[in-house]
């Protein structure tokens, strides 16, 4: 039973980590309906930058301060390159763009800053948290405690800012109706590019806890996979979806791979989650928390 | 001038409904044929055929695939690639485990066993639509490397999965040049475009057109949804696994499952977006644009800045360029080279008169 909880609560928390990156993808897909494959290369390249300029000499809060900069630029740019001469295409061609984007963002990245894998140092040790080993002996790193943390601190700011503020509820707007929310004079380009530096600062912050988890390292990129089940369970347009949809797929993933994949000979975990999400939506085909489609003819 | 129709007037109804109604258009694609049966293997060398030709046919022909799912049906799948894999690795194993198997038998097998496959993979888009579908083909991708991987049995328990092709035989002769693999995998490419151009037109092709463009009109308009979806799920993975089976055999050789991976399928579906969503012709277009591009690139990197740059800021720049060349194609022609084609065959039919 403690066996089984410890894996439950590191399954829970590592699904923290696959939140934050589909957080990033269902902000943009809420606002401008681009379904963004460069999310993980953005993961990426906002903790290049941020170990990089940490590199140069900077300290922690100018090295964030300045790679949220660079994220905000490459959003603004990709607002300005990509999306604003594909407006009205299909989605299906949108996708393709992005896709070529994750490729531009890679090279872009390691062409500055090199290839060479690099540790990330927040401060916070991956060890157990003391006292409550001792008292249920069951062991939680302290680390994923702090991913958690933030994750939970992410969401609220991000909740506050689309409820309370002006920009927010412009983008609940644009995400409700983009022609609606054209004719009442929301400028809908400006929204988009608040959208993808939103979606910059998302994967910042993403990049340094998977970055301090797992070096940074290319591998980072690959986090957009582990984020995709979590995006279709949750349904493309829920923030709350994302976070329950992480909980679920982080720790489902981890209890197939500790009790189901040692009758199958392991690894199980590179393909589970997308069989799970998907006998998931063979029940609900729009999500869990995703909007109910009605077709009409 | 040379390029119209005026005057070939269509008199019965197979005339009406051929292929090519415009005798220039039959004739230039007979050219086409005939060049490259009979000029290509002659004019051009061991590397053109073997690094280019050959797989520019191969790809033409999963992209091929994937056009009639989502150009043509409207189902978008990241998982071509994993098709691919099933249709090389069940040739394998038919070629492998059944003496005096003929090669094209196993290929024909090879390409039935993915679309079995791609059956199973395809019954969630029964109920499931558009970018959540395409997640959920993932599951396809990456269940099927993994198993291919995992299971010794699909690879006659080679390390990691690798496994070498047979030999390619057919009635005593041996396919050992790459001029007779690369005749022998355009004869197979030419009559799959045919069969599907074919298929495309008649009321298969009908019926995944009308569901691509909606699929509750199509209902109700009498097309059984089911039916035609997996159908469209089945013929191109059997496409798909026939090119991965040449792949394996005609191509590359040795394969293993991880060659199959989720950046192959990408590049497939980059050859359809850029050659052109619903068309045949585009499916070339875009194989042959996908497969020059990195060689280009290549070529054009060492020409001229071999010495200036490190070999690996050369390699990012490529990687810039291409996902660049990506980007700025879809704003520049977003139906894809078929697209251009077609304009440039409209003004030919003018050419040289301004109307």
């Amino acid at each position: 039973m403690q066996f089984f909880l410890e894996v439950l609560i590191g399954g829970l928390l590592s699904g923290v980590m696959y939140s934050f990156v589909a957080l990033g993808f269902v902000l943009i897909y809420k606002a401008s309906g681009v379904f963004n494959f460069a999310q993980g290369a953005m993961v990426f390249a906002a903790a290049l930058t941020f170990v990089g300029f940490q590199e140069l000499g900077a300290p922690f809060w100018l090295a964030l301060l300045l790679a949220f900069a660079v994220m905000v630029v490459l959003g603004v740019l990709t607002e300005r390159i990509v999306l604003r001469p594909l407006v009205n295409q299909p989605p299906i061609t949108l996708f393709m763009a992005t896709i070529g984007l994750t490729y531009v963002i890679e090279g872009l990245a390691q062409g500055t800053w090199g290839a060479t894998v690099r540790g990330l140092e927040l401060g916070i040790q991956d060890e157990p948290v003391q006292w409550l080993m001792e008292a249920t002996d069951i062991g939680v790193s302290k680390f994923d405690l702090f991913g958690a943390g933030i994750a939970a601190l992410l969401v609220t700011l991000l909740a506050l800012f689309f409820q309370y503020t002006r920009v927010g509820r412009a983008l609940r707007a644009v995400a409700d109706d983009h022609q609606a929310a054209l004719s009442i004079g929301i400028p809908l380009q400006t929204i988009w590019r608040i959208v993808w530096a939103v979606a910059g600062f998302v994967a910042l912050v993403a990049g340094l806890i998977w970055g301090a988890r797992n070096g940074v390292s290319f591998s980072l990129t690959f986090t957009a996979l582990k984020a995709l089940p979590v995006l279709i369970l949750g349904g493309f347009t829920s923030i709350p979806g994302a976070i329950v949809g992480g909980l679920i797929i982080g720790s489902t993933e981890k209890l197939a791979e500790v009790y189901l994949g040692q009758y199958v000979g392991g690894g199980i975990d590179s393909w589970f989650p997308y069989v799970m999400a998907l006998a998931f939506l063979l029940i609900r085909p729009e999500g869990l928390f995703g909007e109910k489609h009605i077709d009409r003819v | 001038m040379f390029y119209r129709e005026a005057g070939q007037f269509k008199t019965s109804y197979a005339a009406d409904q051929q292929i090519f109604p415009i005798t220039q258009d039959r004739v230039g694609v007979l050219l086409i044929l005939a060049f490259a049966f009979l000029a290509v293997p002659v004019l051009f060398n061991e590397y053109w055929l073997k690094a280019i030709l050959i797989p520019f046919l191969i790809f033409s022909l999963a992209a091929l695939g994937l056009n009639i799912l989502t150009g043509y049906a409207g189902q978008l799948s990241l998982g071509s690639a994993a098709f691919m894999a099933v249709g090389a690795f069940a040739s394998y194993n038919f070629m492998l485990r059944i003496d005096g198997m003929p090669i094209l038998l196993a290929f024909a097998l090879g390409g039935l066993s993915a679309a079995l496959v791609g059956i199973a993979f395809g019954l969630p888009s029964l109920r499931i639509k558009g970018f959540y579908l395409a997640v959920a083909t993932l599951a396809a991708q990456f269940f099927i490397v993994w198993a291919l991987t995992k299971f010794g049995w699909f690879s006659n328990y080679s390390s990691s999965g690798v496994i070498s092709a047979q030999e390619m035989e057919i009635l005593g002769y041996k396919f050992v040049t790459p001029e007779a693999k690369y005749l022998l995998v355009l004869a197979i490419v030419v009559l799959l475009a045919l069969a599907a151009k074919n298929m495309v037109r008649s009321s298969v092709g009908r019926a995944w057109m009308a569901v691509r463009d909606m699929d509750v009109a199509a209902e109700v308009i009498g097309i059984r949804i089911m039916h035609t979806k997996l159908l469209a799920f089945a013929v191109s993975s059997f496409y798909c696994g026939v090119a991965g089976a040449l792949y394996a055999y005609a191509y590359i050789g040795t394969v293993e499952p991880e060659g199959f991976n989720l950046d192959l399928s990408f590049k497939i579906l980059f050859m359809i977006i850029i050659g052109g969503v619903g068309s045949i012709v585009g499916a070339f277009l875009g194989a042959a644009f996908i497969v020059l591009l990195p060689i280009a690139l290549d070529v054009m990197v060492q020409e001229w800045l071999s010495g200036i740059l490190s070999p690996s800021i050369s390699s990012n720049l490529q990687l810039i360029v291409f996902g660049g060349l990506i980007i700025f194609f879809l704003i520049v022609e977003p139906h894809g080279l078929a697209r251009l084609w077609q304009i440039g065959k409209e003004k030919l039919r003018l050419w040289p008169f301004p109307h």
